[in-house]
């Protein structure tokens, strides 16, 4: 096994052991803190996909991750009130039709985004990603059929066959498959020729369209992959708080997930997870000794960025080698 | 005389007042090597850029075995068979080079769009990859990342891709560039060879390679082609020796 498979498992077991360990020692809140990080690195790991491999900076995957905070307050809020929505549905409170909505929805709505902002590069495309990622906000804040600037509460969690999902250990553990689902996907991607032809796009996008792969097809497709997976987190951390409010969608929520990609370490398949762990807990340590906890998380991923361009991965397992 | 493979017609490009390509037309035949020589500025690299994509003409037709190819896309032109060659661009300077020839072995099948197969088991990518790396003589640094070969191991690299692809015609702008004597010997030897591949359009200023690989030279001077004809022909024409080889002839 290589060194960086190693960690990844040893990470995985980690994040999987916690929640057990937290609740035998009578220590409910720390599952709820796990659950939120398994959350955001799913986020992040479909955030990866266009981020780390195919390097498109996209300062917008809030609007995903809140469309499919929408999702699933608004199938849930019509399952609940028995009201039908578009085409007659009824809505639904089972995860795994949100899940599909949440996908669905985000992969429409990041093609149109896609085409538009991947005719620009470099700073260029993170500010229209960002704009469109506005657009998003401010609609849902205008928007009072669903609660407009206060939010839609989803008063029970949204149900999964066979589980008990308002029990915090129960819920850990669909929130997990969903990440470990994902992070099998992600793996097999990036070693795919599909993944093969988006690293090598990042790299060199010229050389690549001269052997004649068109880079725009497959950094599309990246992005619209990415947004889907990102906006099934959003349903998840929708039913995790049990409450969906544009706060979602804003452009903190964006800044969030590549700060936790960054400091996990950038294309790194497990840096989703080693970020949103570091994340949260910095969160939430630093939180509790100071209110400035943020500038101390300034400091982190400036040294990051400065003397560990592979993150807390790279720290551990060194520099990756592609075959 | 066969049809020619690449046919350039009264191409042209200006940069503001700066004809940088004026009127040029050049044909590249079957098994042929055509030399492209002339001073700095001249615009041979403008003319390649056209060819392959990455500047678009003013007006003039660029026809790829009888298509015209003039309007299409880099990936569109390089599908049709266009191969280029890069002087210091590695395709992925991150991956081996294996994995550069394995890509282009994949977009030489046209199939990138593949999720889950693993391409290192991939025997169809690996196999042809390795084929193509013994033949430039690059197998034993088939695992080495290309951003860390040297500029020798680069330039072979470059040509092993280019084997994967199914090129019709090869654009080469200055491969001898930054070589060696030794290497620019190895190399003139294997593009002597690559010519049964495909015709090559060769953009070079070294002479000695040019006089011994190409089969006809135009000259290109101020984006217009002043003369075009056999090696022999152009050593002994009075214009091409003012303007361009001067003692060199
Ligand atoms: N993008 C551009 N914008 C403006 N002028 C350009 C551009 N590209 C090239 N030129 C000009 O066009 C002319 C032709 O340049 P080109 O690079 O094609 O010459 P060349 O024959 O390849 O020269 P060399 O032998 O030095 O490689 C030069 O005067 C150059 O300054
Ligand atoms: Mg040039």
């Amino acid at each position: 096994m290589k060194r960086e498979d190693a960690i990844n498992l040893v990470l995985l077991l980690a994040l999987l052991a916690t929640p057990f360990i937290a609740q035998a020692m009578g220590e409910t809140f720390t599952v709820t803190l796990v659950t939120r990080i398994t959350i955001l690195a799913l986020a992040a790991v479909g955030l990866n996909i266009a981020l780390g491999l195919g390097g498109l900076v996209s300062f917008g995957h809030a609007a995903f991750f809140g469309i499919g905070g929408y999702a699933a307050g608004i199938l849930a809020s019509h399952a609940m009130s028995g009201e039908p929505m578009l085409f007659g549905f009824e809505g639904s409170n089972q995860m795994p039709v949100v899940w599909l909505a949440a996908a669905i929805a985000a992969g429409v709505v990041s093609l149109a985004i896609g085409a538009i902002s991947l005719r620009t590069s470099g700073v260029y495309f993170i500010m229209i990603t960002l704009a469109f990622a506005q657009m998003v906000y401010y609609f849902a804040i205008s928007w009072p059929a669903y609660g407009g600037e206060d939010g839609l509460s989803i008063v029970l969690r949204n149900a999964f066959p066979g589980v008990n999902t308002m029990r915090p250990m129960e819920f850990f553990l669909v929130c997990f498959g969903v990440l470990l689902a994902a992070l099998i996907f992600s793996a097999l991607l990036r070693s795919s020729r599909f993944g093969a032809a988006l690293q090598a796009v990042r790299q060199n996008e010229v050389r690549v369209a001269s052997i004649g792969i068109s880079p725009m097809p497959i950094r599309l497709t990246a992005f619209v992959l990415s947004a889907m997976i990102t906006a099934v987190a959003g349903a998840l951390y929708a039913d995790l708080n049990r409450f969906v409010s544009p706060s979602m969608l804003s452009w903190h929520m964006s800044g969030e997930l590549i700060v936790l990609i960054i400091l996990g370490g950038t294309g790194r398949l497990m840096a989703p997870v080693a970020g949103a762990a570091l994340f949260v807990v910095l969160e939430f340590w630093l939180g509790g000794i100071t209110e400035r906890w943020q500038f101390f998380l300034g400091l982190i991923l400036l040294a990051t960025v400065l003397f560990a361009r592979g993150g807390v991965i790279g720290l551990l397992a060194g520099k990756e080698r592609h075959g | 005389m066969a049809e020619p493979v690449l046919a350039i017609r009264d191409l042209r490009k200006s940069f503001g007042a700066l004809k940088a390509t004026d009127g040029v037309s050049i044909d590249l035949y079957p098994g042929e090597i055509h030399a492209l020589i002339g001073p700095n500025g001249a615009g041979k690299s403008t003319l390649i850029h056209q060819i392959c994509g990455t500047l678009r003409q003013d007006s003039g037709q660029i026809r790829l075995a009888g298509q015209e190819i003039g309007t299409r896309t880099v990936a569109e032109r390089a599908r049709l068979g266009l191969g280029r060659t890069f002087q210091i661009s590695s395709l992925a300077g991150e991956f081996s080079a294996l994995r550069n020839v394995m890509l282009a072995v994949q977009a030489g099948q046209g199939s990138s769009f593949r999720f889950f197969k693993p391409v290192m088991h991939d025997r169809a990518l690996t196999e042809a990859a390795m084929e193509r790396l013994e033949r430039v003589g690059l197998a034993a640094r088939a695992h080495v990342p290309a951003s860390e070969l040297s500029h020798g191991e680069k330039r072979q690299l470059e040509i092993a891709i280019a084997l994967a692809l199914d090129v019709k015609a090869f654009l080469l702008d200055e491969p001898m560039a930054g070589m060696g004597p030794e290497g620019s010997k190895v190399l003139t030897g294997f593009l002597d060879r690559l010519r049964q591949e495909a015709p090559i359009l060769l953009v070079e200023h070294d002479m000695d390679a040019v006089f011994a690989l190409a089969d006809r030279i135009s000259v290109l001077v101020y984006g217009r082609v002043i003369a075009t004809g056999t090696v022999d022909e152009i050593r002994n024409d009075p214009a091409v020796r003012t303007a361009y080889l001067g003692d060199h002839a």
